[in-house]
């Protein structure tokens, strides 16, 4: 009998040497020392029901497998729960690493429209959850409170200042936001 | 006079946009406690750690820093309902502690009239009746003692990071089950206590089959449990529970019926006050069952 063993080539044009550096960088300075235990995995609510591996997002972060983890639906399934972090023997901000992965995937384009939908009510009103239905305000007026709450909702000034402060950071550009042009669908 | 404690109450989006009955009781049962809840006006969104965060961390601390700027200029330390709203505050309070961050966002800030100065803090309302407030003063002011067997979700973000939270532990934290037992109820162990709820990190506005699978299981081994309500401390998880319970039961084709409650529901009950004025009657799955059980209806 006879069976072949593919190797697998790592092809070196797509890896990102400087990947983990610059999470190193960001502050995430053990995630070096990583030593692929998979107490992450283990320790993770996701990981339960999906084929998300917090283990091997890290691992193919540490190699520099940009482009594989930036488009890896399975970013998005963490909960941001913590227990992983907690739990590291490393000691390893795992989650905040899969945060610093995610703002690297919005910058690469990877976001989900539901995503890109709370972004949008966030720029044009100040909450990511407003007040979109008189119902709501007729519930508040119900318990005896104020139909608009006195948060951005009830200061214009306000929700400038959050504008003010998106444009600044170039937020309004990265979820490619066009004034008047969103069907603010969520 | 003036209360004795004072806060700068930070409402975030959806107690005040979804769930007012949260918002409702907290206001009543506050002033019973000698709790003044000063408002910050025109505060934003936090903005949601699960997920402004997760697109963009800088102007995630960009508009936190403008929300604890607004508490600074109140003078008073932030009182937050919310775990998520919590992370974020307490995480911002702490990011903004490194000078030559503060000084980086204050640059972004400028123009909006407000600029961050690094003097306040952010407290849980489960921090403030546990630590500030304390039991004695707590039971002082009940009236009606709540016989009933209460599941507790504490929720992922009133604990973690605990590098960067006031409890000490992570696991067997009982602060939660002692405010509930004070009120005469009893805390129900069950399976898979301390897992999320599945609402947090973006996964209930964009992957809505995880989130919910979640919550079902924790549905069930309460429900093994034989509990009469679920209490939480944190509106998000409550809006997974409430809203997620009715969308779990379609999906999955399950018939849970656990009432909900959050924590200043359950105390104003305690306190004397109606059902109806703590929003009992606005739930999505029926809190009818557990009133009947105490003693009183909607
Ligand atoms: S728990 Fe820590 S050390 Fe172990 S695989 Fe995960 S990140 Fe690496
Ligand atoms: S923070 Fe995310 S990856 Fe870590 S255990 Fe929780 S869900 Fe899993």
């Amino acid at each position: 009998m006879t069976f072949v063993l593919n190797r697998r080539i790592i092809n070196g044009s797509k890896i990102d040497s400087e990947l983990a550096e610059d999470m190193v960088k960001a502050g995430l300075d053990r995630i070096r020392s990583c030593i692929q235990c998979g107490t992450c995995t283990g320790a993770c609510p996701s990981g339960r029901r999906t084929a998300m591996r917090t283990r091997q997002l890290i691992r193919k972060a540490l190699l520099g497998f940009r482009d594989e983890v930036l488009s890896d639906p399975d970013l998005w399934v963490c909960t941001t729960c913590g227990t992983c972090t907690e739990r590291c023997p490393r000691k390893i901000d795992v989650t905040e690493a899969i945060l610093y992965l995610r703002n690297l995937a919005c910058q690469e384009g990877y976001m989900r429209p539901e995503h890109r939908g709370v972004s949008v009510k966030l720029i044009e009103t100040g909450h990511a959850v407003p007040i979109d239905d008189e119902k709501w305000s007729k519930m508040r007026e119900d318990l005896g409170l104020s139909p608009l709450p006195p948060t951005v909702h009830s200061y214009p000034k306000a929700v400038k200042e959050i504008q003010h402060i998106i444009k600044k950071t170039g937020f309004d550009k990265l979820i490619n936001y066009k004034e008047g042009k969103n069907d603010g669908k969520t | 006079m003036m209360a004795k404690h004072r806060y700068s109450f930070f409402l975030g989006c959806v107690i005040p946009n979804r769930l007012p009955q949260i918002e409702a009781a907290t206001r009543l049962v506050a002033p019973k406690l000698d709790i003044e809840l000063v408002e910050m006006k025109g505060a934003s969104c936090c903005p949601a750690p699960g997920v402004i965060k997760s697109f963009d961390k800088e102007t995630w601390l960009a508009i936190v820093a403008r929300n604890i700027a607004l508490a600074e200029e109140n003078g008073l330390d932030i009182l937050v309902l919310c775990n998520g709203c919590y992370g974020t505050l307490i995480a911002g309070v702490h990011d903004l502690k490194d000078p030559e961050t503060r000084a980086r966002v204050n640059k972004i800030l400028k123009g909006t009239g407000h600029q961050i100065k690094g003097t306040v803090t952010t407290k849980h309302l489960a921090e403030v009746l546990y630590m500030d407030i304390g039991m004695e003063a707590i039971e002082e002011t009940i009236i009606r003692p709540i016989e009933a067997r209460c599941a507790i979700h504490v929720g992922c973000h009133l604990l973690k990071p605990s590098d960067i939270r006031p409890w000490g532990v992570v696991e067997d934290f009982t602060v939660i089950d002692e405010l509930v037992e004070l009120l005469g109820a009893t805390s129900v162990d069950y399976k898979l206590k301390d897992m999320c709820c599945g609402a947090g990190g973006g996964l209930r506005s964009a992957v809505l089959d995880v989130s919910l699978d979640m919550a079902r299981e924790k549905f069930e081994a309460m429900t093994q449990a034989k509990v009469d309500c679920l209490v939480n401390v944190c509106n998000f998880c409550h809006l997974q529970f409430d809203v997620g319970q009715v969308q779990v039961n379609k999906e999955f084709g399950t018939d849970y019926q656990i009432p909900v409650l959050y924590y200043t529901q359950l105390l104003g009950l305690a306190q004397g006050f109606t059902p109806k004025e703590m929003g009992l009657d606005k739930h999505y799955i029926s809190v009818e069952p557990f009133l009947e059980k105490i003693g009183m209806s909607v």
